[in-house]
């Protein structure tokens, strides 16, 4: 047990990502989107529905991505954010009859001082033990939700029940088509938003923590507000999503928001490609329409289809979508030159 | 005053479960330094794997050595088939890898076995111990198993060649190496020993929450805290950390009005994060100083 | 020459046609998801995650309408039972049963699992005039015909149940200091509720504990001690199967009896009873709607015999201990009963028109004597139950049959 043997170097929890391969290209992002505005025209309400959520949980994504792949710090914990969201957004709706729209930067801010508050001791934890306190976090917050105190506000173990919002100044569109042109003007609101942080001072900042905490403290880097910082960041993110999810579900109770949820999230970053912000719409399709798939495959085994369809994609791609894009990018290159 | 010896008793009985399982995550950690949290679910199909032997007519003991090889066996040719290609793979993509494997774990413990709970036998009986009501003569003989595996482990790890090496293995690999040590053995035989030492953990855990595929849900994640409290790098702190889990607990749930019963688990949580705030390395282990 | 024949037989065929529709029309009516042939049933139930115990539910339903499709069908038409994973998250649910409705166009939602799933879905099946039929859970919300036309229970309701248990209790033992353990969810706290308004004035008076645990905490040991030093002589138990199996284990095991009550979904013979040991279950009560597929009691009853044909044809190797294989059998049978009240109107607003008539309708699995009654203002079809006490290896039943109707708010 010699000395040398306790000093580990430790490595970074993450690989580094330089900054512009955090985004996509123009050309790409302008297809992107086309498809996004384009595809609820020819497609069933239900779809839309989908869609919605699709977008909903891209948010929640990339707002661990920018956490873990910005500043490299782990969260199995964005569940309860998202809750918190989602109650927010709820009880301002249903107790205090306040427009939907209104309560969302509502929702982010709470989520966001929340989140920071968090951060506070979870900067003295690194690693598996950030790891911990985050699932202890998510674990608590269903409880805490059906706790008695605050059940004349959250509805206790019954939830709360949201009206749909109808689409304003009689626009012919329907409910759910008019949800999601508004989810999508906020997620992409957010996600310009996000890229332009990850490219400025702050998001430089991020990242210096994100490949070397010590490096970037001997650099001025003030290291503890910039990860309390990011922590609030994507916690007011993943508020504003759990607050469009709760209108969109016109549901909330304390069971949609289990660890359940933050493992999702989770694994949604995995495959999306940690660092990668368009990644996340690519994690968030797999924890929608995977499980389905499994479903479909075989209803008893289920569990067991969704796993191997996880390993056959982490085998394939270890460093997820994000590894497809690089080659399809090379790729083209190539085409280019011959 | 006699609730609250009652409490710790019952919270030391209670304890106990959380302690088996904690040392299967610190050896998991000693091998791979990291949790797995599909160790839960390898328990949990072990111990269906020796109820199923024993409803074939081999006697308990008999199903117990045949299961702890099964499970050694079988956390080895996981290692090799599952892990070892994403060796090299980021850390988190590991970690969804073990995400994959519980959810496999569980859905075919599930189809196989059914969700209805069933009983689970034990060695030691179910008597009261030493004429405590509180403490059966199943749950000293879990706490004594306990002792006796933290003691088997202490000794591998400090006296044997192997233990030696596997710790040089997991905490410097490259100078590991250098010495002639085989890493990527080294934790696929971490793999097994987790794996075998979790199956005794959940033959011991099942009689008294009895047998289904979801036994181990609350389990891993009290076993968890109880090994970030005591401290990952020591059997022992995992040990001391599962019966100060348990006691606190219980006496959360019983002492603090209101909010106590409800909220037990989440204050129990919130005091680990406290200590760990105070001691980053847990109650036990040993601060890592970090090098630029 | 040849023309003129073809347009004769054509002509010929269409008013063949047009006859035998009119024909039709006259008496068969559908909605989306009807048809001559077919008849589209939507489920959603668990079979991922932490509730997938309750899978078994939705897959004896599957197999029952295999069954009888394999019988001819309800009226000459298949069941065509589409049933998707919701996982327990109320989210999910709403993607599935949207799914349902709008993707695959079912005429009615059957039997979805879990209170706060069909909240989630009641607002929306309501909004589109679809069927939320028989729902699988023992609120007392889904009797609401006024405000929810389209929701309807099945099972008895939570609240009801434990009504019941405490005017036993006040007739029985009128002096008892009664402790509650209760699961702290929407099913535990109905249960709560119900003890407390059937205690009605006496309530402060009579229950001195109530205690609560949480689904994720493995072992329940410490609020058993706890409640245990305030001594009760009463002791409900409202918690799920192993939670259940592990207070009557660790009550006998600290040398303690108090009088035990244990709510109907943990009174299962072979998943609770069994585990917990006989001999420690010994006097236990609880009480039944349904028989119970692992007590050697029923092992001659003729409906019981026709489950056991059914599991054997259709399940084999069926676990007869869970309960989730008599529930699904005697809902699904429900059904097909109002599937075959409707006749050849399958439209959606007689399908909860025949739903609300039902009249003494007894499935296999129903005791003796509990009966399935619904009116246009009752839409709680199995509102019977009897006491039971355990002895030897199986329940005895006690006392008569109670009706439990509950109000709902």
């Amino acid at each position: 047990m010699s000395a040398a043997e306790e000093i580990v170097t430790e490595a970074a929890a993450v690989e580094a990502v330089p900054k512009r391969a955090m985004t996509l290209g123009y050309g790409t992002s302008l297809v992107v989107l086309a498809a996004l505005i384009l595809i609820p025209l020819f497609v069933k309400n239900f779809i839309i529905f989908q869609m919605t959520m699709l977008l909903i949980y891209a948010l929640a994504v990339m707002a661990l991505n920018i956490l873990t792949g910005g500043s490299g710090q782990f969260s199995l914990g964005q569940s309860a954010f998202y809750a918190v969201g989602a109650y927010t957004s709820a009880i301002l709706m249903e107790h205090a009859g306040m427009n939907y729209a209104l309560t969302l930067p509502i929702a982010g801010i709470v989520c966001f001082g929340f989140g920071f508050l968090f951060g506070q001791p979870a900067l003295r934890l690194s690693g598996v033990y950030l790891a911990l306190a985050t699932f202890a976090l998510a674990t608590a917050m269903p409880q805490l939700l059906k706790l008695g105190y605050f059940e004349h506000w959250t509805g206790g173990v019954q939830g709360l029940v949201v009206t749909k919002p109808d689409a304003p100044f009689g626009l012919p569109l329907s409910q759910d088509m008019w949800l999601y042109y508004f989810t999508l003007a906020v997620s992409i609101a957010i996600y310009v938003a996000s890229v332009n942080l990850l490219r400025s001072r702050s998001g430089r900042a991020f990242m210096a923590i994100r490949d070397n905490e010590i490096a970037a403290s001997a650099m001025g880097v003030d290291v503890a507000l910039y990860k309390t910082l990011a922590f609030g960041v994507s916690a007011g993110i993943t508020g504003v999503a759990g607050g469009l999810g709760a209108i969109a579900v016109q549901f909330v109770a304390p069971d949609g928001y289990t660890i359940q949820l933050a493992i999702s999230l989770f694994l949604g970053m995995v495959v999306g490609g940690v660092g990668w912000l368009p990644g996340s719409i690519v994690g968030s399709a797999f924890i929608i329409f995977v499980p389905n798939i499994a479903e479909g495959i075989s209803k008893g085994l289920s569990g067991a289809v969704f796993g191997v369809l996880l390993f056959l994609v982490i085998f394939l791609v270890p460093h997820g979508a994000r590894q497809v894009a690089i080659v399809a990018q090379q790729l083209a290159a190539k085409l280019k030159k011959n | 005053m006699e609730l609250f010896a009652n409490q710790v008793l019952a919270g030391i009985a209670t304890g106990a479960i959380y302690a088996c399982m904690a040392l299967a995550v610190v050896m998991i950690y000693q091998a791979i330094d990291h949790l797995n949290f599909a160790q839960g679910e390898m328990a949990m199909f072990s111990t269906f794997v020796s109820w199923q032997l024993m409803q074939w007519g081999v006697p308990y003991w008999g199903a117990f050595v045949l299961t702890v090889a099964f499970s050694f066996a079988a956390g080895i040719v996981i290692e090799r088939l599952l892990f070892k290609p994403l060796a090299k793979a980021p850390i988190l993509t590991n970690v969804a890898g073990f995400i994959a494997l519980y959810a496999i774990i569980n859905s075919v413990a599930g189809l196989i076995w059914d969700f209805t709970i069933k009983q689970y036998p034990t060695p030691f009986g179910s008597s009261p111990f030493l004429g405590s009501q509180l403490i059966s003569t199943h749950q000293a003989g879990m706490i004594g198993i306990t002792l006796l595996m933290l003691l088997l482990l202490f000794f591998f790890f400090r006296f044997t060649r192997v233990g030696l090496a596997m710790r040089a293995a997991a905490s410097l690999p490259e100078s590991a190496r250098l010495v002639g040590i085989n890493t990527s053995w080294m934790i696929a035989l971490g793999w097994g020993m987790a794996s075998a030492i979790g199956s005794i953990a959940g033959m011991m855990i099942a009689p008294v929450v009895f047998l289904e595929p979801n036994m181990m849900l609350g389990v891993l994640i009290y076993g968890f805290a109880a090994a970030v409290l005591g401290g990952l790098s020591s059997p022992f702190g995992a040990v001391m950390g599962g019966f100060l889990v348990g006691i606190f607990e219980n006496l959360v749930g019983t002492y603090i009005p209101g909010v106590g019963n409800e909220l037990k688990l989440p204050i129990a949580l919130a005091l680990i994060i406290v200590v760990l705030v105070v001691k980053p390395a847990g109650l036990f282990g040993r601060a890592i100083v970090k090098r630029v | 020459m040849l023309s003129t024949v073809r347009i004769a037989a054509i002509s010929a065929a269409i008013t063949a046609v047009a006859a035998t529709s009119t024909a039709a029309f006259a008496q068969k009516k559908y909605d989306t998801g009807a048809s001559d042939t077919e008849i589209k049933i939507g489920n959603i139930i668990p079979y991922s995650g932490p509730a997938s115990a309750y899978g078994v539910i939705g897959k004896t339903e599957e197999a029952y309408f295999k069954m009888i499709n394999d019988q001819g069908g309800i009226n000459g038409r298949k069941v065509n039972f589409v049933t998707y994973d919701d996982a327990y998250s109320p989210p999910k649910a709403v993607e599935q049963v949207r799914k349902l409705v709008e993707s695959d166009e079912v005429l009615l939602v059957f039997n979805p699992l879990g209170t706060p799933s069909n909240t989630a879905i009641q607002k929306y099946l309501n909004s589109k005039k679809i069927p939320q039929l028989f729902v699988a859970t023992g609120a007392t919300k889904w009797n609401d015909p006024k405000n929810f036309p389209w929701t309807m229970g099945w099972q008895p309701s939570y609240q009801s149940e434990a009504q019941i248990y405490a005017k036993w209790l006040m007739k029985e033992k009128p002096d008892a200091k009664v402790a509650i353990l209760y699961q702290n969810d929407d099913f535990g706290k109905d249960y709560l509720k119900g003890t407390k308004d059937g205690f009605g004035a006496k309530a402060a008076s009579s229950i001195i504990m109530e205690e609560s645990y949480e689904i994720s905490e493995p072992s329940i040991d410490s609020h058993i001690v706890k409640i245990k030093a305030a001594n009760p002589d009463v002791l409900l138990i409202y918690t799920t199967p192993k939670f259940g199996a592990q207070t009557i284990k660790k009550t006998a095991e600290l040398g303690w009896k108090p009088l035990q009550i244990i709510t109907n979904v943990s009174a299962s013979v072979g998943s609770v009873m069994q585990p917990a040991g006989f001999d420690n279950a010994q006097g236990v009560l609880s009480a039944a709607y349904a028989k119970d597929g692992a007590d050697p009691q029923w092992a001659s009853d003729p409906g019981m015999k026709k489950w056991s044909a059914f599991l054997d044809k259709y399940m084999p190797g069926a676990d007869r201990t869970d309960g989730g294989y008599v529930y699904g059998y005697g809902a699904a049978q429900t059904l097909a009963k109002v599937l075959e009240m409707c006749g050849d109107d399958l439209t959606r607003a007689n399908v909860m028109k025949q739903a609300a008539s039902l009249k003494d309708f007894t499935p296999d699995t129903l005791l003796p004597g509990v009966k399935i009654n619904t009116s246009a203002t009752d839409f709680a079809p199995i509102a019977q139950l009897q006491m039971q006490r355990f002895k030897g290896q199986k329940w005895e039943l006690f006392g008569d049959i109670i009706s439990g109707d509950v109000p709902s708010e």
